[in-house]
């Protein structure tokens, strides 16, 4: 999923300060689960700012909803009728959420109220980690099932790299070397001489340096 | 004994690829002796100039570094093409952080313009090292995939798009391996795959654990791959207790037993430097003595006023003529 963490507080402030009325909208999937900007954040970040602004003696109409996705227009659609009441929206929803809803109600701010982060997963409880980069061509089958794109600071797809101890990446101790992990794995699926193939040089084409991507299927289009 | 074939041989025998004065001396059979010259914070030539004139008659070839630990620096390519104008023969190093793979195969033009003929493909030490670490890396290459792009570019004349390369770049290439990086096991693999993308010599990490060392070239030699590539024993003499601690704690990658430790803080303060060069001296002599051990990269890191007493102790002067 889309991993997400909270802006700091005083950065949220210093964005909405000037608006009167403010809708924040949370999003019931990916950073709901990340716990950034589900309906549970949304509470939380609505009271805070209110208490601040109270205090400060600007109050303003802060209203919450969370969408079941706002990366999908279906779901956008439950806000045209109250979107006018707003001077901004504040979305907690990951970068294409926000974009998707800017999009969508064009003359309406929109404000982001998360740092997305990585496609990851839930390691333990609150703790996420990075899995993927959505290159567009997964070499997955070749790596015993650990990305070397993702998880190797230098994305060396010959690794490991000479920084490489005790399984440990040279640039943080406590990270792991992701070629430590594929060797450990293709030792543990008996297949430790796949390591010598060489991984061609790679077509990057796909990810970010391609430019903006888009994925087409004609069979469930209406 | 080394058997050593005079250059007419060689030349004779039509296995020399390029005009490098290291693949000359290699292929004859000599062991090489290579040291490096750390480009400067600034764009003085004179920072250059002046190091690789202080080792200029002790070794064959010298590495001018990229960009070494991520801290901008003058560029290699700039630091060898100075080299050269001295009539002195650069290892140009080139490491994938930084630029992508129009940019390589472009500076790799540029260097054979100037017929830099020698260049050593490394992938550099991560960003967070030096002084940009808010910047992007680039790694769009990998340090084998830079090697395989300079031996098609020579040997088969083709950019990596495939075009044709009018005067295609004749360089002797080479790679870097660590043979006390983990895993252990994979360590000798990790040469050969070097090896098969066209790495034609092997300059390795700083050796201070010399029985590892041995070790390994043991496992080199069963795989048969000290026949398929020169491999050069890196060398740094330690300049104080100090450093070595330092190197063996905080340099990734680095193996110094306590032994080694122990040695040099076992003497005064003053005397610590002579000992950590007597132990490089001792290392050089006991590894000149190893099956495909084929020389010596010398890396005295700011220190190199003292690689002419290494190389003269350690018995590999004069430097043969070619």
């Amino acid at each position: 999923m889309i991993i997400a963490s909270k802006k700091p507080i005083e950065e949220i402030i210093q964005e909405v300060k000037d608006y009167k009325r403010l809708l924040i909208l949370g999003c019931n999937e990916c950073v709901t689960v990340c716990e950034a900007g589900g309906k549970k954040e949304v509470e939380v970040l609505a009271s805070a700012l209110r208490m601040h602004f109270i205090k400060e003696g600007n109050e303003k109409k802060i209203d919450e909803k969370t969408l079941e996705r706002q990366c999908d227009h279906e779901y956008l659609e439950e806000i045209r009728g109250i979107v006018d009441n707003y001077d901004a929206i504040l979305s907690l929803a990951c970068g294409v959420g926000v974009q998707f809803t800017a999009e969508k109600y064009h003359s309406t701010p929109l404000i982001p109220g998360v740092n997305t982060c990585f496609l990851g997963a839930n390691e333990q409880r609150g703790m996420w980690t990075e899995r993927c980069q959505a290159c567009g061509s997964c070499i997955l089958a070749r790596t015993g099932g650990i990305c070397p794109i993702s998880r190797c600071a230098k994305r060396v797809m010959n690794g490991p790299c000479g920084g490489s101890s005790k399984g440990k990446c040279e640039i943080n101790k406590e990270l792991d070397c992701a070629w430590q992990l594929i060797v450990d794995r293709l030792r543990d699926l008996g297949r430790l001489d796949d390591y010598e193939i060489v991984a061609p040089i790679k077509d990057w084409s796909t990810e970010r340096a391609g430019g903006p991507r888009k994925v087409v299927r004609e069979d469930v289009q209406v | 004994m080394r058997s050593i074939r005079t250059l007419e041989e060689l030349e004779a025998s039509g296995e020399l690829r390029t005009s490098s004065k290291l693949e000359k001396i290699l292929k004859m059979g000599h062991l090489a002796v290579t040291s490096e010259c750390g480009p400067p914070r600034g764009s003085d030539p004179k920072a250059v100039t002046e190091k690789a004139a202080l080792i200029k008659d002790h070794v064959d070839a010298i590495n001018t570094t990229d960009n070494q630990t991520a801290v901008t620096r003058m560029c290699s390519l700039a630091a060898c093409i100075h080299v050269k104008q001295m009539g002195l023969e650069p290892v140009l190093q080139m490491v994938t952080r930084d630029r992508n793979r129009i940019a390589l195969q472009s500076d790799l033009l540029g260097a054979a313009s100037f017929n830099i003929n020698t260049m050593l493909c490394l992938s550099g030490d991560h960003q967070s090292f030096g002084d940009c670490k808010q910047g992007q890396n680039v790694h769009d290459l990998d340090s084998m995939q830079l090697i395989q792009t300079v031996r098609r570019m020579r040997d088969e004349g083709k950019f990596l798009g495939g075009d044709d390369i009018k005067r295609p770049p004749k360089i002797f290439v080479g790679a870097a391996a660590n043979p006390f990086a983990d895993p252990f096991e994979i360590r000798v693999p990790r040469l050969a795959k070097k090896v098969a993308c066209g790495a034609e010599f092997i300059q390795t990490q700083c050796i201070y654990n010399l029985d590892k060392f041995e070790e390994w070239m043991r496992r080199v030699r069963e795989r048969g791959l000290h026949e398929k590539v020169f491999i050069m024993a890196g060398m740094t003499p330690m300049k104080s207790a100090g450093m070595a601690k330092y190197m063996k704690n905080r340099v990734p990658g680095m193996d110094v037993p306590d032994e080694v430790i122990k040695r040099i803080a076992g003497v005064p303060k003053e005397k610590q430097a002579q000992e950590g060069i007597d132990i490089c001296v001792e290392s050089i002599q006991r590894l000149k003595e190893v099956e495909g051990v084929s020389g010596f990269h010398i890396m005295a890191i700011e220190w190199e006023e003292k690689v002419p007493e290494i190389v003269e102790r350690s018995g590999l002067y004069p430097r043969p003529k070619v």
